[in-house]
């Protein structure tokens, strides 16, 4: 087995996996995930629990203290087979609150407060970095022992720089696949798939190693018997006391470790997924640990004394000769290590960037909100964030030297995220739990366990000096790290997990009893809480003073233009109203913020909306209030208020009608005495010289010019009645449409260079992304085109930038296309922004205008006919026009 | 805030899926005693590790798992109204 080749094959694994990841993407953009998205994925992504850990430590685990390994995987196996109604919970209010992460869930339900947000991520980088340090190791040790089993310089070897090379490799593929979007529900297929086709990976390498172990060297079940039987394991010492706890710390990791939040609960497609994973997933866990005893014993009775058990899984196949199993093992092994730090590292950098980073940016630049795009700084603050995980990690493998025994890193880091349990639990089942209880809890069980477990770890004289282990902290011996309270009968395993949980809880409870919540605290208490009664209390905004369209900017710095343009059309239709501006109603600011907690996590958002609208002002005697009205009031108020919000809506819509219908009128009127004076200024001038003319005598170049100007005001008067029965022609849907295949591109072309006589002396700026242009349209080019050219004189006749610049953006989605003419002047007031698209409507600076004001009308005709539309789109930072047409206009007469 | 009023008493399909739940629920208290058991077999000290010990577990895992399958379907109906409690 040459290393070049393990290298080469390792290489190759990681390619394949980038090509099933981006193969996923590809069809969640197209939104056809299908089998994807299946219980069976689920499952399998669930699996990220088996960690390097698992894969190799377990066996070295069990080589060291027996049966105890199997705790590992009873907690999860008892969680899912029974208390799916838990899972169940925690995933209904993760979809129903955008959640993000655990320390958004903790954050969100104790009043969207971002110093506990702020605590729980502390808390889970310090415990995933030993992991992750882990994870570094295992895959460093698995090439190690490949190098020292190939012939000589076959390669060379540098551990720290394949820990380098590995950690970099994670973070490019996490960084390229984990951080490609800012979802609002911050899913990523591709990396789900990805971990699913991991998890199978390492189960049949396991599987293949423990079936050559059984049938291969053994012999048979029967002669494993015999040797487990035999083998110097059964010198086990088991003590129910820690036998329990193990039991208890596993089902609390397989809960609160942000990996398994992340798949379990962020990515989690469909609540019914939940019911088969109750009984797929210990199967999957029961698979991976069916032949740990067996490669043990084997591995102890046939390996030199002094071998590694924790590798035995790649050292038995290769000093059996089987450089083919051991390949497989390793990819296995590989697998592990790789899909664990891709995921947790996600969770992590989400984390941080929600929960540190972006409220940090926020705080030192006021007014960011609305100012820059956010997109980017948040997509950057998480790219940075893997970075720093990775790096983390790196650094402390490098400290640490990579010596530890795998096993009892990964109990340390799971008795760290255990300490999230009771707030968790207490958040989402207790409403009674507040954020000083939260709050207290958590900083009590930190500073436990930190000091009972995670700093004592480093050995004696490390991080605590040694006299602290003896003598105990300030010389008092109760406060002796693995005997508090002179409890010494314990093994430091579980006192560390007894005396941290028990007074976490009780900082948790006392807090919580003692304390008063604030009111969103309360509000989000009982949402929580009561998740499956659908919605609870009031709205959590008072109606606020903010113009929709600050509300728009900023939202599209976050989700994006298009989608927050869609959300914000949909929101003003649900109210009855035209456009994309709807009134900021409480409703609405609800829908709004819980839209954006998806994207930067709920303190975040709530802080965002709170600096445009001004503090939430729900207040306890509004809490009061409706905690006083009896359940039928509330019911038969319910039903009231839908009527009179149907009623609202419907009163709306007539005000609109009735204001619009008004203007309209006005307008009428005033385009009479217009036409009539644009009809009468070319025929006065008509008559007058045709009267001149008619008298004669005159020389003959002054018959010329006054004949020039008769034609030339006949052609006036022409082109307004042209434009006159145009729109008539059009109204009345009589219009004959030559539909054919044409370029959207060359359509552009000719519409810029017909333009371009308006106002020639105007210098524009054309920004076009000319291969978005490469669309083919089934439709009536000319027409089409004159809405173009219609537009953009528009755009150079009233752009009043002192450079001139017009956007056309070209955007394809759903068999239809859009194209935006966006210039960047001053834009159109907002209550002229109702009428331009009304005959006669003219802004209230005619001259400039210098047309009858059809040229929009007629457009919006133009579109109707073509199966389309056009609209203004408000908050683009100029004038802007947004057209949309059918790529293939399906003829009636045809 | 309650929603409205729940009926007091079930007809027998609603019945049984109530109590299939139930018997979910309880499955992990069963499994841990289950898997507890073994460590009051013997005294502390004389704990030996056998091939045994290692058919049991596997055995009582198995076991757990053949429940929960056969309990799943049972967790999925019912959406909806009768939610949390009983």
């Amino acid at each position: 087995m040459s290393f070049n080749l393990l290298v080469l094959s390792c290489l190759l694994y990681v390619v394949f996996l980038f090509a099933v990841a981006f193969w996923v993407e590809g069809r969640a953009a197209r939104g056809r995930l299908g089998w994807l998205r299946s219980p069976l994925v689920y499952t399998l992504s669930l699996s990220i629990y088996c960690t390097a850990w698992t894969f190799y430590g377990a066996v070295g685990y069990a080589a060291r203290s027996g049966l105890e390994f199997l705790t590992i995987y009873f907690g999860p196996t008892l969680v899912f087979v029974g208390w799916w109604w838990l899972l169940r919970k925690l995933v209904r209010i993760g979809r129903q609150h955008h959640v993000t992460s655990i320390a958004d869930l903790i954050s969100s339900r104790f009043g969207k407060s971002n110093a506990l947000g702020v605590i729980v991520t502390v808390i889970m980088v310090v415990a995933a970095t030993p992991y992750i340090a882990l994870q570094l190791q295992s895959v460093v040790l698995a090439f190690g022992i490949f190098a020292s089993a190939a012939p000589e310089g076959s390669g060379p070897l540098d551990p720290a720089q394949i820990a380098v090379w590995v950690a970099v490799g994670l973070a490019c593929f996490t960084i390229l696949f984990g951080t490609r979007n800012l979802d609002a529900r911050e899913q990523h297929h591709g990396i789900v798939t990805a971990i699913a086709v991991e998890a199978v990976v390492k189960l049949v390498a396991l599987l293949a190693v423990g079936s050559f172990v059984v049938w291969g060297i053994a012999g048979g079940v029967g002669e494993v018997i015999a040797r487990i039987d035999a083998a110097d394991l059964s010198a086990w010492q088991v003590q129910p006391g820690r036998w329990t706890g193990l039991i208890f710390l596993s089902a609390a990791a397989v809960i609160c470790l942000p990996r398994m939040f992340q798949v379990m609960v962020v990515e989690n497609e469909d609540e019914g997924h939940l019911a088969r994973a109750s009984w797929a997933f210990p199967l999957y866990l029961m698979a991976m640990s069916l032949f740990i005893v067996p490669i043990a014993v084997i591995g102890l009775d046939r390996l030199p004394a002094g071998a590694n058990p924790d590798m035995f899984v790649l050292t038995l196949p290769l000093a059996e000769g089987h450089g083919g199993l051991a390949m497989l093992a390793f990819l296995g092994g590989f697998s592990s290590a790789t899909s664990m730090v891709i995921v947790e590292s996600i969770a992590l950098a989400t984390m941080i960037s929600n929960h540190v980073m972006i409220p940090l940016w926020l705080r030192l630049r006021p007014g960011a909100a609305a100012a820059d795009d956010l997109r980017q700084v948040v997509l950057m603050a998480r790219r940075l964030a893997i970075a720093a995980v990775l790096a983390l990690g790196y650094g402390y493998y490098q400290v640490s030297g990579g010596s530890a025994a795998l096993a009892a890193i990964g109990l340390i880091a799971f008795l760290g995220v255990a300490q999230v349990l009771p707030a968790m639990i207490g958040g989402i089942f207790w409403r009674g739990a507040t954020r000083v209880g939260a709050m207290l809890g958590l900083l009590t069980g930190l500073a436990v366990w930190a000091y009972t477990s995670f700093l004592p770890s480093f050995g004696p004289g490390a991080a605590l000096p040694a006299t602290v282990f003896t003598e105990g902290a300030f010389g008092l011996a109760w406060l002796r790290p693995h005997a508090l309270f002179g409890t010494q009968a314990m093994d430091p395993m579980t006192h560390a997990l007894f005396w941290s949980m028990v007074l976490n809880c009780l900082a948790f409870c006392l807090g919580s009893l003692l304390t008063f919540p604030g009111p969103v605290e309360r509000l989000q208490g009982a949402a929580f809480v009561n998740v499956f009664e659908g919605a609870v209390g009031p709205q959590r905004w008072a109606r606020g003073q903010v113009e929709p369209e600050a509300l728009l900017t900023m939202a599209q710095r976050i989700m994006g233009e298009e989608a927050a343009l869609t959300f914000f059309q949909t929101a003003a239709s649900a109210q009855g109203k035209e456009g994309f501006l709807p009134d900021p109603t409480p409703a609405f600011l609800d829908g709004l913020e819980s839209r954006l907690s998806g994207s930067v996590g709920a303190a975040t958002a709530h802080a965002m909306i709170s600096q445009l609208v001004g503090r939430a002002t729900v207040t306890v005697e509004d809490l009061m209030a409706v905690a006083s009205e009896s359940a039928q009031i509330l019911e038969y108020s319910a039903r009231l208020e839908a009527r009179e919000a149907e009623l609202t809506r419907t009163a709306g819509a007539l005000r609109e009608a009735n204001e619009k219908l008004t203007q309209i009128s006005l307008q009428k009127d005033a385009f009479l005495s217009q036409i009539s004076h644009e009809l009468r200024t070319p025929m006065t001038s008509i008559r007058a010289f045709s009267e001149i003319l008619t008298e004669g005598g005159l020389p003959e170049e002054t018959v010329v010019r006054y004949g020039r100007i008769i034609h030339d005001e006949a052609k006036r008067l022409t082109r307004l009645l042209d434009d006159l029965l145009d729109l008539s022609v059009l109204e009345n849907g009589a219009v004959q449409l030559t539909v054919g295949l044409a370029s959207l591109q060359e359509m552009i072309d000719k519409a810029l260079t017909a333009a371009r006589a308006t106002r020639p002396e105007r210098e524009f700026t054309i920004i076009r992304d000319l291969p978005s242009e490469a669309i083919y349209l089934r439709t009536d080019a000319d027409r089409l085109t004159q809405v173009f050219i219609n537009l953009i004189s528009n755009a150079r006749k009233y752009c009043d930038a002192a450079r001139p610049e017009l956007r056309i953006a070209v955007r394809q989605r759903a068999g239809r296309v859009t194209v935006d003419f966006i210039d960047n002047g001053k834009g159109i007031p907002k209550d002229a922004q109702a009428l331009i698209f009304e005959k006669f409507a003219r802004l209230t600076d005619a001259n400039r205008a210098g047309g009858a004001g059809l040229g929009l009308a007629i457009c919006r005709e133009i579109m109707t006919n073509l199966g389309g539309s056009v609209a203004y789109l408000p908050g683009q930072g100029g004038a802007a026009f947004r057209v949309t047409v059918p790529l293939r206009l399906e003829t009636l007469a045809a | 805030m309650r929603g409205p009023k729940r009926p007091l008493f079930l007809a027998r399909a609603p019945y049984r899926r109530r109590r299939l739940r139930d018997a979910a629920r309880l499955l992990p208290v069963l499994g841990l005693l289950l898997l507890i058991l073994p460590l009051l077999w013997a005294p502390e000290a004389q704990m030996t590790l056998t091939a045994n010990d290692v058919i049991y577990f596997f055995s009582v895992w198995l076991f757990l798992i053949l429940l929960a399958a056969a309990f799943a379907p049972g967790l999925r109906g019912g959406e909806g109204r009768d939610e949390d409690e009983d």
